[in-house]
């Protein structure tokens, strides 16, 4: 073999192990951060606040309970508002606010940032593997959550009911929809709320200033709603809900633009992110 | 002849301020494999310069170079760099094992080689029988060489060490020190930050003297132990029974002044050699007269050794 075609061979080896060697470790941090975010001192608030909405839905459910089952279509009215004004934007909203941000933020005030710190991985790697591990995190609590609170809504139309609902009408849409639209919000809101704990020492300012920006959004003219992830969430929910007098209407962002915009922006976020860790110092004291 | 750069650990006219306050300015230093201490009080800029060479600090101005690597790239450093730091941290409700084994596991080990390292990191430091426990469960002593033993597990060319004897009892101490040599002769850089003259002056072959930020002398240790005879230092001994141990100990030449704790369960002693004053407490732990439970050298008396050797650097004087 010529020495070209023998450096060509070696460069792609290296690529290739490079490659490994990442997802070996994506995958070791993932594992330790996943473990934290789910039984960690953390966890108790999120656990509180995923539980919320199904308490809500079961005291909802178990009062109308008839009302549901005669009219469904108004049910399926109740539940749009329920999902985009509790579950999406407070509950999914302030869960992915506190996960994300004490990915790196929580890892100060422990003072234990700096064993990943001294570890032989690239900071750009360390940024992936916790942010997947929120993701990872948010996506089954919340997607769990949301898939409850569905749940209890089809509840009194029993087994046929819901399944003739589900597959002969537009259940099973709305259902991957909320789900869809729930995940967005994880991967959205996850990336937003990890550059926030990164550039914030006290992140919980930005991220209430962000929730008012987030809740007058309809408020808001066009060019500005684009500048949230609620526009392009509410865009795509299932069953539209008005949005009161003083709203100004926007034609909606199609799927099509909305989903992979959504993750274009998030990757622009996490480079952003990429940038700030590579220049993070640790000075515990000062925090 | 002098060692080419990628065998060495170099600032190049380094400075770290904190804001308008000064972590350290202009460092130039070149260390050799063995073991070199950074020695000075309290806020001189050792742990600023330690944690410039880790990459947890980035220098305001100047330059890095670990065996030929920056401090920006933490894949390739820490590959050849293990850290003991000051930060008494650990992840909640881990045992010495999975600490040592979490974070071998992000260097990418596979599960059966980050087991073995992690064993043989904790046989380095004899830890093994307190393995399964919870750090959380630890001493202070315990902690310190579990952190020892992360440092180590992967085998790394270059050890910094962040006061790694405090809060260690004799013993501990000098199998400490011991493992510092071996490794040291093995042909490791080892980079130990102490205010601690006289354990600088067992283990090291080069030291380097700081004081507010600046390196005031550098070189070999023999200057600084004929400045550090002349003076006593003291101890706090940290026993069941201080008492007891001060009249044992007072009619002893090495000892220059025994006098109870406030809270009498601890002894300061004065002593002019503190080696020998070491022997004699291992003696009379075996002997079974008391239960030690820490031993620390206090910095104050240090502190006056220290400033010495600053005044006999600023009158022209170099060790």
């Amino acid at each position: 073999m010529s020495s070209r075609a023998e450096t060509v061979v070696m460069e792609k080896t290296a690529k290739k192990s490079h490659w490994t060697l990442w997802r070996r470790q994506v995958a070791s941090i993932l594992r330790l951060e996943v473990g934290k975010n789910f039984t960690g001192k953390r966890s108790i608030l999120i656990y509180l606040l995923a539980m919320t909405p199904v308490l809500i839905m079961t005291a909802l459910v178990s009062v109308h309970y008839d009302d549901i089952r005669m009219n469904f279509g108004e049910a399926s009215v109740i539940f749009a508002n329920l999902y985009e004004g509790m579950i999406l934007r407070t509950v999914v909203f302030f869960g992915c606010a506190w996960i994300f941000m004490n990915l790196f933020r929580g890892e100060v005030v422990d003072r234990s940032l700096h064993y990943y710190f001294l570890s032989p991985v690239k900071r750009e790697v360390l940024v992936a593997g916790k942010y997947i591990s929120g993701l990872f995190t948010s996506i089954i609590l919340f997607g769990v959550m949301t898939a409850l609170c569905i749940f209890l809504i089809y509840l009194p139309l029993g087994y046929s009911g819901a399944m003739n609902q589900i597959f002969s009408g537009p259940g099973l849409n709305q259902i991957l929809t909320y789900m869809g639209i729930t995940v967005l919000a994880c991967i959205g809101y996850g990336a937003v709320f990890l550059v926030i704990g990164l550039f914030f020492r006290n992140p919980i300012i930005p991220a209430i200033l962000l929730y008012g920006w987030e809740f007058i959004n309809f408020l808001l003219p066009p060019m500005l709603k684009k500048l949230s992830v609620v526009h392009y969430l509410h865009s795509l929910t299932p069953v539209p809900i008005p949005e009161g007098p003083f709203a100004i209407v926007t034609e909606p962002t199609s799927a099509w633009l909305t989903v992979p915009g959504l993750i274009f922006v998030t990757a622009i976020v996490l480079v952003l992110a990429s940038f700030r860790i590579r220049r993070m110092e640790i000075k515990y004291g000062s925090e | 002849m002098s060692e080419p750069s990628s065998q060495m650990i170099v600032f190049d006219d380094v400075s770290k301020f904190y804001g308008e306050i000064l972590g350290v300015n202009r460092v130039n230093l070149s260390i050799a494999p063995g073991i070199t201490s950074l020695v000075g009080p309290n806020g001189a800029g050792k742990t600023t310069l330690m944690n410039l060479m880790t990459g947890l600090l980035k220098p305001t101005r100047g330059a890095i170079s670990i065996l030929g690597v920056s401090p920006d790239e933490p894949e390739e450093l820490f590959r050849k760099v293990g850290y003991c730091s000051q930060f008494d941290s650990f992840p909640r409700g881990v045992t010495g094992r999975e600490f040592i084994n979490m974070f071998l596991s992000v260097y990418g080990y596979a599960k059966g080689e980050s087991d073995e390292l992690t064993m043989k990191a904790l046989e380095r430091v004899s830890l093994t029988e307190a393995a399964n426990k919870r750090v959380a469960a630890y001493s202070k002593g315990m902690r310190q060489r579990v952190r020892l033993a992360q440092s180590i597990a992967h085998n790394p060319s270059v050890l910094i060490l962040d006061e790694p004897l405090n809060g260690l009892d004799p013993m501990a101490r000098a199998e400490t020190i011991r493992l510092f040599r071996q490794l040291a002769d093995e042909g490791l850089h080892l980079v130990i930050s102490s205010h601690i003259l006289h354990e600088v002056d067992m283990m090291s072959d080069s030291v380097v003297l700081l004081n507010n930020g600046y390196v005031v002398a550098e070189g070999d240790v023999h200057g600084v132990r004929d400045e550090m005879e002349e003076h006593s230092m003291q101890i706090l001994i940290r026993c069941d029974k201080p008492a007891a141990l001060a009249s044992r100990v007072f009619g002893e030449d090495q000892v220059v002044e025994a006098r109870l704790h406030e809270d009498r369960h601890g002894l300061f002693i004065k002593t002019r050699d503190a080696d020998k004053f070491y022997l004699l407490l291992n003696k009379i732990v075996a002997e079974g007269l008391v239960s030690v439970e820490s031993v620390t050298p206090v910095d104050d008396d240090l502190s006056a050794v220290y400033q010495y050797l600053i005044g006999s650097e600023t009158e022209g004087s170099r060790i």
